[in-house]
């Protein structure tokens, strides 16, 4: 099963993430992070690992929580996700950790 | 006390040949007292502006050449009439309030021209271009005329509806984020039958792409009629969606004969589960373009424009309406894609002036100054913003240039370049999506596109075969030809 933007590269090394997270950041976006069992993952709605960083300035912040979701629920699909709050829109999403099958 | 006349010509009846009862006859547009052509008049927030260029007939002034587009596209007929006298001339008519040179042509200027609101009615884009692109463009004082561009005022925009749903909601009904949206058109145009054609959608689709498109005539002929089509095609659309985990779509083509045909087509797309129609739009004309637009909205279903006979109207650099009008009456009619062209592919489009269109179909204030060749800075006060198309005639190797002149909110469209893959459709459409998605990692690395292209997709194609195989394919394969069409860029 595919998930959408980046499903069709292999899966990003952590270095790999972290400059997906920069680039989320130096646009001034919000990330969030959303997990879903792989039943689920073909929902709108996953569900929220606490709530979008509204204050994260870092990479490592983010990538700190993304860890602690995944050891939190290893049997999930991962995701992070993009928010523009000027455009009101949400502007990134991509898987960033597969369970084992 | 009677108040002084306020006539086009307060002169006695006794002044005037035997048995005149008003000043009949031919006037120069621009003469004094007439208000086609008033050169420092200041248009409101309420007046429609339009940029022309002009050429007019040797021995045309500007002045008059100007005047009489003003007079001819608003209030004038050649001759003045009696009933001239029963309105109040200085409220309708159109004035031009500016000129400027197009570089390098002496023959030809630029004529600003605004337009009261009171002429239009309101939501009704065939309305005003009776009267903008009416019978002024056969005037035979001008030897060609150009619409060069428009400007909506917010209270005649705000009668319009706009795209159906827009960039937005688009993305989260499909899911998609952070890349531009990956499509492709079904070939050979005609001849497959049903079930054929539903097998290439399916291939296209499993292997990757997020849409496949129905060409343009397509529509019910006999070798594949419509409700097979789409029966055929929506069982290919469910089925690679059920494989893939992914959301995707068909462009069904509901264009048709009549309106009454149209709205079937669309209602049985809707039954069978389609996200997404499709219209050419200027074939079917802006009132049935209209229509569906509506249709779509109160229906939930994308609506995907294409631009079959632009070119007849908007190749010209002369005479005629050019693409970025046309596009921009496409966003406030309302198509939730509009083809654009590629830059880099078999069709005609100069890339200065791609930008500017993809800009003004997405921005939410269009300024000129990011959206070259246009004349009017253009709010948009919260209309959704329309997906510009990328289609034909671009390959794997066109991916770096296309992402990096289109960005994100656009569809990328490889018909040839993904069924000409070869091995077949579904590797095709895997070939595009590897290139699409490494291209957008690496400009998110902060890599530069133009620069490292070639360098990013070799890169990418080690881990996928069919990339390779498509690099192979499509290597040096390039349509370069001088754009026939310029633009002029006068607001830099």
């Amino acid at each position: 099963m595919k998930t959408e933007t980046f499903s069709y590269l292999p899966p990003m090394t952590p270095d790999q993430v972290r400059k997906q997270i920069h680039y989320l950041l130096a646009n001034g976006w919000i990330a969030g992070i959303e997990f879903a069992p792989p039943a689920g993952i073909s929902n709108t709605y996953w569900s929220w690992w606490k709530l979008p960083m509204f204050n994260a300035r870092t990479p490592e912040e983010i990538w700190a929580e993304i860890e602690a979701c995944r050891a939190a629920h290893p049997d999930c699909y991962v995701r992070l996700t993009g928010y523009d709050r000027s455009r009101q829109a949400q502007v990134m999403s991509f898987v960033v950790y597969r369970p084992a099958a | 006390m009677v108040p002084e006349a306020k006539n086009f010509d307060p002169v006695p009846n006794s002044e005037r040949p035997e048995g005149a009862l008003f000043d009949a006859g031919v006037k120069e547009y621009s003469a004094e007292g007439r208000y086609y052509y008033d050169i420092g008049f200041q248009p409101s927030e309420n007046h429609v502006l339009a940029a022309y260029r002009i050429t007019p007939q040797e021995g045309v002034s500007a002045a008059e050449a100007a005047a009489a587009v003003a007079a001819e596209s608003s209030f004038a007929t050649w001759t003045t009439v009696w009933s001239d006298y029963m309105v109040e001339a200085e409220r309708y008519c159109a004035r031009t309030y500016d000129i400027k040179p197009v570089p390098g042509r002496d023959d030809q200027f630029i004529a600003y021209i605004a337009y009261p609101l009171d002429l239009f009615e309101e939501g009704s884009l065939p309305n005003l271009m009776s009267s903008l692109v009416g019978n002024v463009f056969g005037f035979k004082p001008l030897r060609a005329l150009r619409l060069e561009d428009v400007y909506f005022p917010p209270a005649l925009l705000k009668t319009f509806q706009g795209p159906p749903h827009g960039i937005q909601v688009e993305r989260d009904r499909l899911n998609k984020y952070g890349r531009p949206l990956l499509g492709g058109t079904m070939k050979p145009k005609l001849g497959l039958s049903a079930k054929n054609y539903g097998r290439l959608v399916y291939e296209a689709l499993r292997g990757g792409l997020d849409f496949t498109k129905d060409d343009e005539n397509i529509t019910s002929q006999p070798f594949m009629r419509w409700r097979d089509r789409a029966e055929f095609v929506m069982e290919a659309v469910h089925k690679a969606e059920a494989e893939t985990g992914e959301r995707k779509g068909h462009y069904l083509n509901v264009t048709a004969g009549d309106m009454e045909e149209m709205y079937r087509r669309a209602e049985l797309a809707k039954e069978l589960g389609s996200r997404i129609i499709m219209v050419d739009f200027l074939v079917v004309g802006f009132t049935a373009f209209a229509s569906l637009s509506k249709w779509c909205r109160a229906n939930g279903i994308l609506l995907h424009a294409h631009r079959a006979m632009h070119s007849v109207i908007d190749r010209q650099p002369n005479h005629g309406i050019h693409w970025r009008v046309l596009a921009k009456w496409v966003r406030i009619v309302g198509a939730d894609h509009l083809h654009n062209g590629t830059v880099v592919g078999k069709l005609e489009g100069d890339r200065l002036s791609t930008i500017g269109i993809n800009q003004m179909l997405r921005a939410d204030y269009g300024r000129t100054s990011e959206c070259p060749g246009y004349h009017f800075n253009q709010p948009w006060l919260s209309m959704p913003g329309v997906f510009p198309v990328a289609s034909g005639g671009i390959h794997v190797w066109h991916m770096p240039e296309l992402v990096s002149i289109f960005g994100d909110d656009s569809v990328l469209q490889f018909g040839g370049g993904t069924v000409g893959h070869p091995w077949g459709s579904a590797a095709g459409a895997t070939a595009n999506r590897v290139a699409l998605e490494a291209v957008i990692q690496a400009r998110n690395e902060g890599r530069d596109l133009l620069a490292e292209g070639p360098d990013i997709l070799k890169e990418a194609a080690r881990h996928s075969p069919e990339l390779r195989a498509a690099m192979e394919t499509w290597k040096g394969v390039s349509f370069d030809y001088e754009t026939v069409d310029k633009p002029v860029i006068l607001n830099p």
